[in-house]
């Protein structure tokens, strides 16, 4: 293998492992609901697009190109925010608490309101 | 210089996958857990993915594709399970 590109498959994979760190501690330690959904959901992410990146660049080197990186690293791309948006649904539905801190609490009772008031399918 | 790389990234997720062990355990409400699941199953892609780097293998993407569907579609099921007491109306 050639000496630059194994700095580069080094670099992706810690910039990676670094992300997808910091998003669990993110899920960890924030205080409510609202605010630990972001770890996951932004840091985590953007972790996997590290790995699968350098795993791209390992395997273009060892001559053996394929596209299911690129599938996988797309498909949870896409799925990302559908689960993040089924979870919030979730918390509003389960009225959780929030502390004094976090923003946009009116947005949360109007969105809880009008989820409340969602009339059931027939 | 690459392998010891891997180990290091390998650690790291290692440790992730523990504190979201913790959230899971310890979660105070339902969508806490569901969160926990779900980034569970994100990391054990990258520890998939890592282990075909190790193997040079590029034989794990099939199983790395398949757990990215699955967690996907039980993450959406559970939460739709949770609002609509129905997976399926």
């Amino acid at each position: 293998m050639e000496h630059w590109i194994e700095w580069v498959v080094a670099f992706f994979l810690l910039l990676g492992g670094s992300f997808v760190l910091i998003g669990s501690i993110g899920l960890t330690r924030m205080p409510d609901f609202f605010m630990r959904l972001h770890g996951p959901t932004k840091a985590t992410t953007l972790g996997m697009g590290g790995i699968l990146l350098g795993s791209i660049f390992f395997f273009y080197t060892h001559g053996e190109t394929s596209v299911h990186e690129l599938l996988i690293t797309i498909f949870l791309l896409i799925t990302a925010p559908i689960s993040a948006h089924m979870l919030i649904k979730t918390a509003l539905h389960y009225k959780l608490k929030t502390i004094d801190k976090t923003t946009g609490k009116e947005n949360i009772h109007a969105a809880q309101q009008k989820q409340h008031d969602r009339k059931p399918l027939p | 210089m690459l392998d010891n790389v891997i180990m290091l990234v390998f650690a790291m997720i290692s440790i992730a996958l523990l504190l979201n062990l913790y959230r899971l355990l310890r979660g105070p409400s339902i969508p806490d857990r569901i969160l926990a699941l779900d980034t569970m199953y994100i990391n054990s892609i990258a520890l998939i993915i890592l282990y075909g780097l190790l193997m040079e293998s590029p034989l794990y993407f099939e199983a790395a594709l398949l757990i990215a569907m699955l967690g996907f579609v039980s993450t959406v099921a559970v939460c739709k399970f949770l609002l609509r007491g129905d997976i399926i109306e």
